[in-house]
């Protein structure tokens, strides 16, 4: 059964998660930024975070993207497994895209890697990135979550070794410290360890999806070592470089520690919808 | 202290800035990256005259978002969607060779940048715009003149922007080499090394 699950609902689906993605910040971060803005002892670092309040109320409130920089865009595809999807939902995926870049609208970031050549419309070989996935139930959701490179630029993958587990901790506050300002913080950072070479990057991407502040212990203490570097919001110091830390675990070979770490600017934008799910 | 400027920039105009300093600029402001800045050298490198004028300009590290509209005279015109500023530091390496040839009085864009500032002793500055904030800059672009380069693609271009006090634009790079992104690194770096 797809019930109304058609290739036309899922384009329209498709095109609104971007918009409301592109123009409107989930709470969770806003009032993370909100809390750092009155929390900051100093006053060139409270004005960044001043305009940043203000730019994502400018955005909402004209519905114009937050960022310049819509980034690349991320989709994660929960297919519940009683559906029988009989239609191309790539396609329906690639048109929201091309739509969406044309009415939004989008930046046109996509390129050809080595001739740079830019496709116009977001979409290119292997762009934008879809990850499926099967889940009990008879529901399909969609999650999209643009990605600038201001950010994802300062990101970083170490495969190191198993006896050196004791410097993970070192490796995630280092890239951030390296990163400094460019990756526009207060930032998210998303960190995978285990898996493989590959896993340990998607865990550490799918990690920027969770709530700003549900943190253990282990992670909040990494994130009191983060902000305790004075980077500041946009580098130009402050007690807030980070938000949160979070981190995805997989188990992983004996003689492999592969450790991600995606670095994810403060505009942590994402939304989902989800189709179906009736008798 | 907070200043107002207009461009064309003098270089009296950004002496006399200190790191930390507010700044709002008038005027033109041209929008440059990546491939706009290899181009400029391209093209100085082979002797061509640019299409647009560096004297005294402030160039916006930044790709906007652009929209195509029509215009009261019925043609079309270019307005913008959104325009932060980007990662400043990919331009780090072409900028002293841009600085030796033009007499480029300020670059504006955000996360600071590695080894420029004795390029930029004694004639141009650095100032950060907060990143992310393109709703807000958009806010303070006026008109868009004119576009060159569009062959780039969007992001690449290079955009002649219109801004009335765009702003708050905080002084990064002074033109006595004081760094705020470095000493502030440097500091973070010590915090570090001590755990």
């Amino acid at each position: 059964m797809t019930g109304n699950i058609t290739y036309d609902a899922v384009v329209e689906a498709t095109f609104n998660i971007i918009k409301e993605a592109e123009t409107i910040l989930p709470e969770d971060v806003v009032k993370a930024l909100e809390t750092a803005k009155e929390n900051e002892s100093s006053d060139v670092a409270r004005s960044q975070i001043e305009a940043i309040l203000k730019n994502i109320e400018i955005a909402g409130n004209n519905t114009i993207p937050l960022c310049q920089d819509t980034g690349i865009l991320i989709f994660y595809v929960e297919i519940g497994r009683e559906l029988n999807i009989d239609f191309d939902i790539k396609g329906a995926i690639l048109e929201a895209t091309r739509t969406a870049t044309q009415q939004v609208p989008l930046r046109p970031n996509a390129v050809d890697p080595i001739t740079r050549s830019n496709s116009s419309d977001n979409t290119g070989e292997g762009l934008p990135d879809i990850k499926y996935d099967f889940v009990v139930g008879n529901q399909l959701k969609i999650t999209v979550a643009p990605k600038g490179a201001g950010s994802e630029n300062m990101s970083t993958l170490k495969m190191m070794n198993p006896t050196e587990l004791g410097s993970i901790e070192d490796l995630i506050v280092e890239t951030v410290l390296n990163a400094g300002g460019r990756p526009c913080p207060p930032v998210i950072v998303g960190v995978g360890i285990g898996g493989s070479f590959d896993k340990a990057a998607r865990l550490a991407k799918s990690s920027l999806l969770r709530d700003v502040d549900d943190m253990n212990d282990d992670e909040k203490k990494i994130l009191a070592r983060i902000n305790s570097l004075g980077i500041g919001p946009m580098g130009l110091g402050g007690d807030t470089t980070a938000l949160a830390v979070h981190v995805g675990k997989s188990y992983c070979h004996t003689a492999s520690l592969p450790v991600a770490i995606n670095i994810q600017c403060w505009a942590n934008r994402h939304a989902s919808v989800i189709l179906g799910g009736e008798e | 202290m907070e200043y107002h400027l207009e461009t064309p920039l003098k270089e009296e105009d950004v002496e006399q800035l200190n790191a930390g300093d507010i700044v709002y600029i008038s005027g033109i402001v041209l929008t440059a990256r990546d491939e706009a800045h290899a181009r400029i050298l391209e093209m100085h490198e082979e002797g061509h005259e640019l299409p647009f004028d560096l004297e005294g300009a402030a160039i916006y590290h930044c790709g906007p978002l652009m929209q195509k509209k029509e215009a009261e005279d019925g043609g079309e015109e270019w307005t913008v969607v959104a325009a932060g500023p980007t990662t400043s530091d990919r331009m780090s390496k072409m900028t002293p060779e841009l600085l030796k040839h033009y007499n480029v009085r300020a670059l504006i864009g955000k996360g600071g940048m590695n080894n420029v500032a004795e390029s930029l002793k004694g004639k141009c500055i650095y100032l950060a715009y907060t990143g992310g904030c393109a709703a807000l800059a958009a806010g303070s672009i006026k008109r868009v003149p004119k576009v060159h380069w569009f062959d780039l693609g969007m992001p690449e271009a290079v955009w002649e922007l219109e801004v009335d006090e765009f702003g708050p634009l905080i002084v990064g790079i002074d033109t006595k080499a004081n760094d705020l992104f470095t000493s502030i690194k440097e500091k973070a770096r010590e915090s570090f090394s001590k755990k």
